[in-house]
């Protein structure tokens, strides 16, 4: 375990692990968008911006991709964080004015107005979709394309995400909740990747529980045997 | 013919002498891109009937830039006894005459540009002397290489051999003492020696943070692994910047030869050069180089029998600005987005597939065999105290001679402006010169005699960067230049961090805002504080340094901000939403020329003719799109902008 300070308070982490999670599990809060468990740092968003002291040098950085070592010193609200994050979280707002959580973020980082023109976006372009259908779904259905301010999530050519499988992971792990899925009949559809696929039946309650795609593929990356996806989950506990 | 010993890389080079110095008339063409977009091809073939019809044998060659962009093609002549001849602005229609008169021992006196009588050869220490016997007639106004000002106060150590050999042949970099620093290198030094005498000369990187070179080898030496990498980054991408592609293209074997240097004093044995796909040329001329370089066994397995083996590759980057940045560069490398990642574990210790990774720029390489052949206290008397040696620059915009420049370190803003760049053309007053790309900043006049050097330009809130310098005069708008790079930016940020990619575009949408007349009083603060987020907040420097343009701007120009903001003027009358046509009617000669041209019809009026004396002609300001089409056009100055 590596000892170093948060906000004055020892706290200590595993090596290899990083400040953001070690704060979050000490019960620090440090507002965070693109930090997700399942998958690595990725540094997108900027909110989660503190202050590291190392051997007498300070700087400002995102906590989710600063590293735990020995010894540093990290502040998480000083006044040269909260007026970043502020700025930070108007930038946002003023993408996706709609956003009901970046609204209460907003709120309670004391930012009111937006002195920006408004855009009506949805997506944050934090990227957990893309990263966790990538590190944990391993389909590579969707990713970043283009640059600068024309960056977006899309599925390849802006057409139908061919190697969706429907899993929704996407669905589970968006932060300002724009990625929906609709069920309907034996059909499933992830409708901001324009995908539809069709669902298997359970053998025991006849209900469709999840698509075809997604349970031969996880079977084959856990190694389950032929028969492990015959039944639905609530039936098999 | 493979080199193995030290009288094998003599044998080359008295080759290479030959060729330089062939015993007959030599013509060199400069070839290089700048050259051939203003025709040097058309000239090369020119020359070649020439020749053929002269039927006196005389060679012709292809070389590199040698500086002077603006006066290309540029022509030189070499012959025995006489001294060498720069011509400049040649077209194929002269060439006839050209050689003609060469034959007859004169010269076209209108197209001379200058004539050398010896030749530095800086890499060796050495100078060759033309040894001058017959003097061609109508030469003798012509000012020598060494006492025109564009070159008078130049010192070339990184552009020493372009447009002095053709970079297709390996012999003339030899003969001009290449591969003599490697050979050094390999049998006389050892690496640590090596680091050493790169960490005392002083040599930072000049790709544009200015990073010490020597200490980056070092920790790179030091890093635990098997497996190091050594890069090179040719991705050069600011707009009027192009140092290293005129060195790749007229030089190639110094970045060569540099990087195997770094490599044998690390300890890498693969490399990559990073260079971007729209550079043709300078990829053409790096893969004969490294082609020639393998053959003659001074790049691949057992280098000069040295028993240190290294691999050069050369990796196409795809255009994306931000590839310029180590970790982008090295995840583009690797197949993936150009995008950067947090470097809390230097790449000199994790880069290119987590394996320490060694990347300096296209001049630094260049540098180094410079240092191991004259020595590190040689280099480090160049310069100023925290920046030694040479920097080039790409000289553009409003100044007379736009090109190719290599000055040391320490040298003023107004040296390089005035002296070597002719000062402002059309009688206009100087106004700023922005240097480091579009991340770097504007200097004002008041500061026009900074010394120029990493940490004086980043202290005038600029910075060295690659070595663009774009000069400005009264006729430029500072808040349209802003907003220019801005523009420039929030398309090229990757798009990852939050604060680079809406800071930028939120940026350049306030500065369109004021340009067009929509600015408020409040725009001034949020510029300064979304500067101040997007260069604190982002990960990598292509956000920390983006807001420049801006903040230094708004630093020495703020009154222009706030005439555009509190009066609705451009005082530069560049930004068109402000301006405002209007003719007068006095000066006003009823030609009707105006209402001729204008593309909208808002001009109205009546033409005076023998009869009718006419009316002065009006332009209804409801109607006008300002495209500035009347103003152009009167003889009379009678339209205005206001």
């Amino acid at each position: 375990m590596i000892p170093f300070s948060i906000d004055g308070q020892p706290v200590e982490g595993k090596e290899g692990r990083n400040i953001l999670e070690v704060a979050l599990d000490a019960g620090i809060e440090i507002p965070h968008l693109c930090y997700h468990e399942s998958v690595k740092p990725y540094g997108a968003c900027r909110l989660c911006l503190v202050e590291v002291t190392r051997r007498g040098r300070s700087r400002m950085t995102t906590s989710c991709t600063y590293p735990v070592i020995e010894g540093i010193e990290v502040l998480t609200r000083t006044e040269k964080v909260l007026r970043a994050r502020r700025m930070i979280i108007e930038l946002i707002l003023a993408m996706c004015p709609g956003d009901k959580l970046i609204q209460d973020m907003a709120r309670e980082m004391g930012v009111h107005e937006v002195r920006f023109k408004k855009e009506d976006k949805d997506c944050i372009l934090c990227g957990l979709c893309g990263r966790v259908c990538d590190e944990v779904v391993g389909a590579n259905a969707i990713q970043f394309a283009f640059r600068g301010d024309r960056r977006e999530m899309i599925p390849p050519f802006q057409g139908e995400a061919m190697s969706c499988i429907a899993c929704g992971a996407c669905v589970i792990v968006c932060p300002v909740d724009v990625i929906r899925m609709k069920e309907e009949g034996d059909e499933r559809t992830i409708i901001r990747w324009k995908r539809t696929l069709k669902m298997k039946q359970c053998k025991i309650c006849g209900n469709y529980f999840a698509p075809w795609f997604q349970l031969e593929k996880f079977k084959e990356q856990v190694k389950l045997p032929k028969d492990f996806f015959d039944v639905c989950y609530t039936c098999r506990t | 013919m493979k080199i193995q010993t030290k009288s094998d890389l003599e044998k080359m080079r008295e080759k290479g002498l030959k060729s330089l110095y062939p015993g007959t008339t030599k013509i060199s063409v400069g070839m290089a891109t700048c050259g051939l977009s203003t025709g040097a091809g058309k000239v090369y073939e020119a020359l070649q009937k020439e020749i053929e019809k002269a039927k006196v044998p005389m060679r012709l060659e292809k070389t590199g830039c040698i500086g002077f962009c603006q006066r290309e093609p540029v022509v030189d002549i070499l012959e025995p006894g006489k001294p060498r001849v720069f011509y400049q602005g040649v077209v194929p229609e002269r060439c006839s005459e050209l050689v003609q008169k060469w034959l007859e021992n004169k010269v076209v006196e209108d197209l001379l540009f200058c004539k050398m009588e010896k030749e530095d050869r800086i890499l060796e220490g050495t100078v060759k002397d033309y040894s001058i016997r017959t003097i061609p007639s109508g030469i003798d106004g012509t000012p020598s290489y060494h006492q025109v000002p564009f070159y008078s106060k130049q010192l070339k150590i990184a552009l020493r051999n372009c447009g002095f050999i053709n970079p297709d042949h390996l012999e003339e970099y030899i003969a001009r003492g290449g591969y003599f620093a490697l050979y050094k290198a390999l049998f006389e030094m050892k690496p640590e020696e090596i680091i050493e005498g790169v960490k005392r000369s002083g040599l930072r990187g000049r790709g544009g943070a200015g990073f010490a070179t020597g200490n980056k080898w070092e920790s790179c030496r030091r890093a635990k692994g098997d497996r190091k990498f050594i890069l090179c980054n040719a991705d050069e991408g600011d707009p009027g910047a192009y140092m290293d592609r005129s060195i790749l293209e007229g030089d190639p074997h110094s970045v060569i030869e540099g990087m195997i240097i770094g490599a044998y004093a690390i300890g890498a044995h693969e490399g990559f050069i990073y260079v971007r796909n729209e550079y043709p040329l300078a990829i053409q001329k790096l893969k004969i180089a490294i082609l020639q370089a393998e053959e003659a066994g001074l790049l691949g397995d057992n280098i000069l029998g040295s028993g240190f083996s290294l691999k050069i590759n050369l990796f196409r980057g795809g255009g994306a600005f931000v590839c310029g940045e180590s970790t982008a560069l090295m995840a583009s490398i690797e197949g993936k987005v150009g995008e950067p990642r947090a470097k809390h574990i230097h790449t000199t210790e994790s880069g290119l597939w987590d394996k320490p990774s060694n990347l300096n720029n296209v001049e630094t390489w260049n540098n180094v065999p410079m240092i191991i052949s004259r020595g590190a206290d040689w280099y480090s008397k160049i310069g100023t105290a925290g920046s030694k040696g040479t920097k080039v620059f790409s000289i553009v915009g409003k100044v007379k001679n736009t090109g190719l420049i290599e000055v040391p370190m320490g040298m003023t803003l107004r040296e390089i402006v005035y002296d070597i760049g002719g000062g402002i053309p059309d009688g206009k007053k100087f106004k700023a010169v922005q240097t480091g790309g579009p991340s770097g900043g504007c200097i004002p006049e008041s500061l026009i005699d900074l010394t120029v050097d990493f940490d004086r330009l980043t202290e005038a809130g600029s910075m060295m960067g690659s070595g663009g310098m774009i000069v400005m005069d009264e006729s430029t708008c500072m808040v349209d230049v802003a907003k220019y790079f801005m523009n420039f930016l929030k398309s090229e940020s990757c798009g990852k961090c939050t604060s680079c990619r809406e800071g930028t575009k939120r940026m350049h949408e306030i500065l369109t805002e004021i340009t067009e007349g929509r600015g408020t009083t409040d725009h001034i603060e949020l510029l300064k504080e979304l500067g101040w987020v997007t260069a604190e907040a982002s990960l990598c420097q292509l956000g920390g340094t983006a807001p420049n343009p801006v903040l230094s701007t708004i630093r020495y120009f703020r009154e222009e901000y706030q005439e555009h903001i509190l009066n609705k003027r451009c005082p530069a009358k560049v930004c068109r939403a402000l301006l405002q046509y209007r003719i007068l009617s006095d000066v006003c000669t009823r030609c009707g020329r105006c209402a001729k041209v204008c593309s909208v019809k808002a001009i109205t009026g009546k033409k005076k003719t023998k009869k009718e004396a006419g009316e002065p002609f009006q332009i209804d300001t409801e109607k006008c799109i300002k495209c500035g089409m009347c103003f152009e056009t009167c003889k009379f100055e009678a339209v205005e902008v206001q």
